[in-house]
């Protein structure tokens, strides 16, 4: 009974890891920071949520199905929503505009490469994120990268000390949650994930879900690179570096399966806090950049390893 | 290079051979256009010397992609490969020239890790794109660990060994020629290279069969242990210095490389000779571009059009077929 409530709830293991690490921060400063610790941590944990949705969905629609854009996505549109914005509130519209843009554009063009010229997912998403990165590069020459004081004010603006974007983001967790469960399109891509054969005798729109699937995540992913722009006061080109790992390790971590059909988007938020809460701790405990990956990157290894051990996939 | 494409369409004989040699026909063609198109704009580049320096950064990036090639094999993808060249070079450089017996070590330890990386996935049947993923962060930390500086010198013997001028022959084509040689026998020839790419296609025939899944996994990925050493090894030689971060690079380049070159994702489907191909093809974008006075803020770009080119038209061929 409670195990197979585990296995249907694989999130938990996340969220525990979450509090654990937070109860070891906390405990190294001797109670301090509680508070602030987390708020910081919901604040950039929303950045992993907001691409770990994304990637989630690309995931969940069947093995083989990743996106690999997403930095690049978020690089290119935070670099040009800030260029048109100007560091003005005037440009704020126009900023969103491109940076939507951006999104619309590059999940179409990985659509394109990947239904219509039958390129792999991964090679796909990868040449066009190339294409991406080489375009933010020769744009980031001579441009300023600020972003409208409105923007910033936003990205960091709190209620009683939780950020708005986070809960504006657990708003849409929800409601992706509440898709996947209820909604046709939801069904649809679960069902092509566990079998696309069967999802297509069954009538399941194929080609319409997984367009959807790969341009909310660029959507997604254009979010998170206009907002991280504003959050870190201005576009800078290794912003993203890091989000290729964690969008990924955020959405296995959480208890989707990589192989597609199931998906958990609670699993996506305490994995992301997860993940930020240990870099949190190693800061807090003074440990240098290289010990920080190495144990970061050991902990992805180890708990995937864990969990996968778990339910035989 | 006209010594590669003769290897490349090995006379006669057999199906499937002529199949593979379809697949390294077309990159071959692509490389033979290309170095054409750059000695028609930039007629100096034909000479040894011209040779030497637009190829320069080719002999780490023929490596990485053999070493792609071992893990693409096992239908699996290496994301952190760049990362643990930059480890290399970094441990290389710092450790190599002023103390060569803990040099060694380290690196023989970094192969080591890279055959148990194989057989962690294949024992707990982990997706290696997580798993590399994950590795590329320990290997990153580990660089940082070592040198969170750029810095350190290239030992005297592998700036030699890198510098060598062989009569006739620029050395990256040597090298190439040999890595192609000895990558087709490795996987095309030898008899265990059926089971590495078997693993790749029909694990279970492989395992029906008699062999250790877990033996031809380990073996895989330390071989692109070994790869990626070299890999790193002559990036320290030619830059005589080291950076964790140089490596980052050759990630998707490897993959790249491998792709054009030939290679499937899936089914074990490799080209050893097309793999160096296709690294001085993602190579000579850079020159192309450059002798066409396009900034090589466009370099990605261009490999990523080319990524799109060659794989839209294997789908195509295969639509048709």
């Amino acid at each position: 009974m409670t195990r197979r409530w585990l296995d249907a709830n694989p999130w938990i293991w996340s969220l525990l890891g979450a509090v654990l690490v937070w109860g070891l921060t906390v405990a190294s400063v001797e109670g301090r920071g509680g508070i602030e610790t987390l708020s910081t941590a919901l604040g950039f944990a929303t950045f992993y949520v907001i691409v770990g949705i994304g990637q989630m969905l690309v995931i969940s629609a069947g093995p083989g199905n990743i996106d690999l854009s997403i930095p690049s996505v978020m690089m290119l549109a935070g670099y040009l929503a800030m260029g048109v914005m100007h560091a003005e509130d005037s440009g704020l519209a126009l900023g969103v505009l491109v940076a939507l843009g951006v999104g619309l554009g590059a999940g179409i063009a990985n659509v394109v490469l990947i239904r219509g010229l039958k390129i792999p997912p991964m090679i796909a998403t990868l040449a066009a994120g190339f294409v991406m990165q080489s375009m933010t590069i020769a744009y980031s020459r001579g441009s300023t990268a600020k972003p409208a004081p409105l923007l910033l004010q936003f990205s960091l603006a709190r209620v009683a000390e939780i950020p708005v974007i986070a809960i504006l983001f657990l708003l849409v967790a929800g409601g992706v949650a509440f898709a996947l469960a209820r909604s046709t399109f939801g069904r649809s891509v679960l069902a092509i994930g566990q079998n696309a054969r069967a999802a297509y005798l069954a009538g399941v729109p194929i080609r319409r879900t997984m367009a959807a699937v790969y341009i909310i995540s660029s959507l997604l992913a254009s979010v998170a690179g206009l907002l991280l722009a504003a959050y870190s006061g201005g576009a800078s080109l290794n912003m993203a570096e890091d989000f290729l790992l964690m969008s990924i390790a955020v959405v296995v971590l959480g208890g989707t399966s990589i192989a597609g059909g199931q998906a958990t988007v609670t699993g996506v938020w305490t994995a992301s806090l997860f993940l930020y809460l240990i870099v949190t701790m190693l800061n807090v405990l003074g440990v240098s950049a290289g010990l920080r990956y190495v144990i970061t990157g050991l902990i992805i290894i180890g708990v995937l390893a864990v969990s996968k051990g778990r339910k035989t996939a | 290079m006209q010594r590669e494409v003769a290897r490349a369409t090995p006379p006669g004989g057999g199906a499937v051979r002529r199949r593979l040699s379809g697949r390294v026909l077309l990159p071959a063609l692509a490389l033979l256009v290309m170095v054409a198109v750059i000695f028609y704009l930039q007629p100096r580049a034909m000479s040894y010397t011209g040779m030497r320096l637009v190829l320069r950064y080719s002999l780490p990036l023929m490596f990485a992609a053999m070493a792609q090639l071992c893990i693409i094999a096992a239908s699996d993808i290496d994301l952190g490969l760049g990362a643990y060249i930059g480890l290399v070079n970094s441990l290389s450089a710092l450790l190599l020239a002023e103390r060569p017996v803990l040099g060694v070590v380290s690196l023989v330890a970094c192969v080591l890790a890279y055959a148990a990386m194989g057989a962690f996935i294949e024992a707990r049947r982990l997706p290696s794109i997580v798993v590399t993923l994950g590795a590329s962060f320990v290997w990153l930390g580990l660089a940082l660990l070592v040198l969170p500086t750029p810095g350190g010198s290239s030992p005297a013997w592998l700036t030699t060994l890198v510098g060598l001028r062989p009569p006739y022959v620029p050395l990256p084509i040597v090298a190439g020629v040999l890595l192609a040689v000895v990558g087709h026998w490795l996987f095309m020839r030898s008899s265990y290279g059926v089971v590495l790419r078997g693993i790749g296609s029909t694990p279970q025939a492989v395992q029906r069969a008699g062999w250790s899944l877990l033996t031809a996994r380990s073996v895989l990925y330390g071989l692109a242990g070994v790869f990626g050493l070299l890999a790193g090894l002559v990036l320290t030689g030619v830059n005589t210095t080291g950076d964790a971060n140089f490596g980052a690079p050759y990630t998707l380049l490897s993959i790249a490389a491998v792709i054009v070159g030939g290679g499937e994702f899936f089914g074990g489907v490799v080209a050893p000779v097309g793999a160096v191909i296709g690294a001085f093809i993602m190579l000579l974008t850079g020159s192309l571009l450059s002798f066409m006075n396009v900034s090589t803020d466009w370099q990605l770009s261009v490999q990523g059009a080319i990524l799109i080119l060659v794989l839209g038209t294997r789908a195509l061929q295969r639509r048709r077929a």
